[in-house]
């Protein structure tokens, strides 16, 4: 091409002549799939030993019907690895259980419980286990040598999230460190490691609370059950209902009552809160998410609330 | 799009009213950029607040942050600015993604600091923006770091400018200020390819919200729409569906089941034009010529899918392809070459010397590369190249000569954006050096190298 024709067609450059018989836009489900299963193969791609981080929330299982879709029809090319706080809800337990031997997946579980036993952990005086979840994680990851580990983040969750990578390195301490992100440019991931450093990968990242319960409705994605309204024993603890259990509670002034609730997150059961819900169904449930006044962590996370930069203190850690 | 299809009900958190949230929307993307101090976060957290995305348990965590920093009125900045870091020295360092939602659009907003050293996170912010707002302070006007990022956002192809004067309060809404800022800018970016209806300068206040979601009583003189209402309406181009069919092949999906023994699928997202059955076909850079038998997407079989979906495409022909290769049009084939020409965004602190050996990454496949040539040095205020620089240093723009171990299938980027950018990474410890825009996409460059 001569100079010239490259300036001719440079002058054009900031033009966008396809307005006029623009064709039908991507739905925007089918774009944040389409991303997310890019995200999948291309860590297929570039690691040697990727591990999807599942929990049998929500999240998860929706990070595992994009695995599943992306390798089609092969199986999903990946291990699962869940760290159990060993306060985790039984019908989740169960839920991640099925679905593993359903899809004849390999599940790692790390046990938080066996920490403590043995002494390498040791309760923390509020008997929350969420973060005492750091130290296995990064032992699992160093044992079976992972190096590249999805997680189901989204970056609407928190805004210490919001600046988090789509591939995010991390270093032989399994620490994030926000001032020295690469750049991420494109859809050209940055696969690069040294030995002992890890990437954490978010094929979710652009996906908001809405549009995961939009993409559960759309693609028929069963879920644990305690994610639509059942009746349940539940207490008050700082605004939020817990529910009873080996994690503590309720004490001697809480008392226990029987609502109608759901879960909006599923995670260790002493700082995992329900919320009051007749929303029986994934469209109930999308009209509830709509219209609610509190995000999803703020509404039945405790560990978010301790500090202005909790998230971030606990990702730096090397928490997700 | 969005008419036809059915609302959900939502209540804003302070006022109890509803807004109608629609289920199937459009999605603009779009980036923040300025200089520091300029008011960005403030703009970006008053645009969340003021289109009721502000939840009320995040809006309690800015007022009683902006309580214990003894603020009367809460700090905006807060909800944007989510690193301990950027909340202590009241500065943006990273760029931050935020989503949020009117009944007309989705919008994915990519909020990039202002800040010198921090550039190149504008530049990871724009490339894959279909609009910017650039900001710059009224009292200030038109900066050197405003004619820098826009410099950078014409470079990387993003379609639309808005140039948001902020602090128009801090001028007493004087008209001949937003006038004479607006003409300077309207000037520059001319100079850099834009035309004038793909502009827009629009007079605001961050702090007090005038002009940002609702037009202000206090600018009579302004007749444009509202900061919000632009973005609503501003007409979003698709990716080209006439442009010559790419797939860099990502992964070979080979079951070796019983059920599918003989399944060979080439997995990728189509970076340009249309795949179809029954397409004829080139593997490059191998150049061997095939047919398109099946095209799976992830919900099944289609006769056709268009750029941005992801699909995993069957040949008729035995052929051996693997991670890295691209299937491209046998109609329309990009240049297949070892020798690249490229506008390179130096972002490394670690200059670029010449000579240096790094990695290319294009498409899915990484290769070795050399720098055989520092050609120009890109001189923003000018908008002209300077010859032969000796090295390239953070933040700076140039065109470069690399010669790479093996030969890549590359288009121009000013032609097909997917398969005209690279990154350079560092060989030594992997981290990205720069980005890469195949050919010389800016105008003036092209002029300064033509001398």
């Amino acid at each position: 091409m001569t100079t010239e024709a490259i300036m001719d067609q440079n002058l054009d450059l900031p033009e966008d002549p396809a307005i006029a018989e623009a064709p039908p836009q991507v739905d925007n489900l089918d774009a944040l799939e389409s991303e997310a299963i890019h995200i999948f193969r291309e860590v297929a791609g570039e690691f040697d030993r990727p591990v999807i981080l599942f929990s049998g929330g929500k999240d998860s299982t929706v990070l595992l019907h994009l695995a599943l879709k992306a390798f089609r029809p092969a199986p999903v090319p990946f291990p699962l690895l869940h760290v159990d706080t060993g306060h985790n809800f039984e019908e989740v337990l169960q839920f991640r259980d099925d679905l593993v031997s359903r899809h004849d997946l390999r599940l790692v579980v790390e046990r938080v419980q066996d920490w403590i036993d043995d002494g390498r952990l040791s309760e923390r005086p509020d008997g929350t286990r969420n973060p005492l979840q750091t130290q296995p994680l990064l032992e699992a990851i160093e044992q079976n040598r992972f190096d590249a580990v999805f997680g189901g983040g989204r970056r609407d969750e928190e805004r210490a999230r919001a600046k988090e990578r789509v591939f995010s390195l991390r270093d032989s301490f399994g620490q994030w460190d926000p001032r020295r992100q690469r750049p991420e440019l494109w859809n050209l991931y940055n696969g690069k490691h040294r030995a002992g450093e890890h990437m954490r990968v978010f094929p979710l990242s652009n996906w908001t609370e809405l549009d995961v319960w939009r993409y559960i409705q759309r693609e028929k994605i069963e879920l644990a059950e305690l994610y639509y309204a059942h009746r349940r024993e539940v207490f008050d603890r700082d605004g939020m209902w817990l529910t009873s259990g080996p994690w503590g509670g309720p004490g001697a002034d809480e008392q226990v009552v029987e609502k109608t609730v759901r879960y909006r997150t599923v995670g260790d059961g002493s700082c995992t809160g329900a919320v009051e819900s007749e929303a029986y169904t994934v469209d109930d449930v999308i009209a509830e998410v709509a219209a609610s006044h509190l995000t999803e962590r703020g509404a039945t996370r405790a560990d978010d609330r301790m500090s202005e930069a909790a998230m971030e203190d606990r990702k730096r850690e090397g928490y997700f | 799009m969005t008419d036809e299809t059915e609302t959900l009900t939502r209540f804003a958190p302070d006022s109890g009213t509803e807004v109608a949230l629609p289920v199937h929307t459009d999605l603009l993307r779009l980036a923040t950029a300025g200089s520091v101090d300029d008011g960005k976060s403030t703009l970006v957290g008053r645009l969340l607040h003021d289109t009721k995305s502000v939840l009320a348990d995040q809006l309690e965590a800015v007022h009683r942050a902006s309580a214990d920093r003894g603020l009367s009125q809460p700090d905006l900045s807060l909800l944007v600015d989510g690193l301990r870091a950027e909340r202590e020295q009241g500065i943006t360092i990273d760029v931050a993604y935020r989503y949020f939602a009117t009944p007309k659009r989705t919008f994915v907003l990519a909020d990039t600091p202002g800040h010198v050293q921090y550039t190149r996170n504008t530049v990871t912010g724009a490339s894959t923006a279909q609009l910017a707002v650039l900001l710059v302070d009224a009292r200030k006007g038109v900066l050197e770091q405003t004619r820098r990022h826009a410099a950078v956002l014409a470079l990387l192809g993003v379609p639309r400018l808005v140039l948001a004067v902020n602090k128009i309060d801090m001028v007493d809404f004087d008209e001949s200020v937003h006038t004479s800022i607006a003409a300077e800018f309207a000037e520059h970016a001319r100079a850099l390819g834009y035309s004038d209806d793909h502009v827009v300068t629009v007079p605001v206040s961050a702090l007090h919200g005038d002009n940002v979601v609702e037009r202000s009583e206090r600018t009579p003189w302004y007749t444009g729409p509202a900061l919000l209402e632009h973005l609503e309406t501003v007409p979003v181009a698709p990716d080209p569906h006439d442009a010559p069919f790419r797939l860099p092949v990502q992964y070979v999906i080979r079951p070796r089941t019983a059920e599918h023994p003989d399944y060979r699928g080439y997995a990728g997202q189509v970076a340009a034009g249309v795949v179809s059955e029954g397409e004829e076909v080139a593997v490059l850079p191998g150049g061997a010529h095939s047919r398109v038998v099946k095209v799976d997407t992830p919900d099944g079989s289609a006769p056709s899918a268009a750029a941005g979906r992801s699909v995993t495409v069957l040949l008729e022909d035995d052929v051996d392809i693997a991670r890295g290769d691209v299937i491209v049009s046998a109609a329309g084939q990009p240049r297949v070459t070892d020798e690249i020409e490229a506008t390179v965004c130096w972002l490394a602190e670690k200059p670029l010397a010449p000579r240096a050996r790094v990695l290319i990454k294009h498409g899915a496949r990484t290769v070795q590369a050399k720098v055989t040539e520092l050609v120009t040095r890109f001189d923003e205020q000018e908008l002209s190249g300077v010859g032969a620089p000796e090295q390239l240093e953070l933040n700076e723009i140039g065109k470069v000569r690399f010669r790479t171990s093996e030969s890549l299938p590359v288009d121009e980027y000013a032609n097909s954006k997917r398969t005209g950018s690279f990154i350079v990474l560092d060989p030594s410890d992997g981290s990205t050096l720069a980005a890469g825009l195949v050919g010389v996409p800016l105008a003036p460059l092209a002029a300064a190298a033509a001398d």
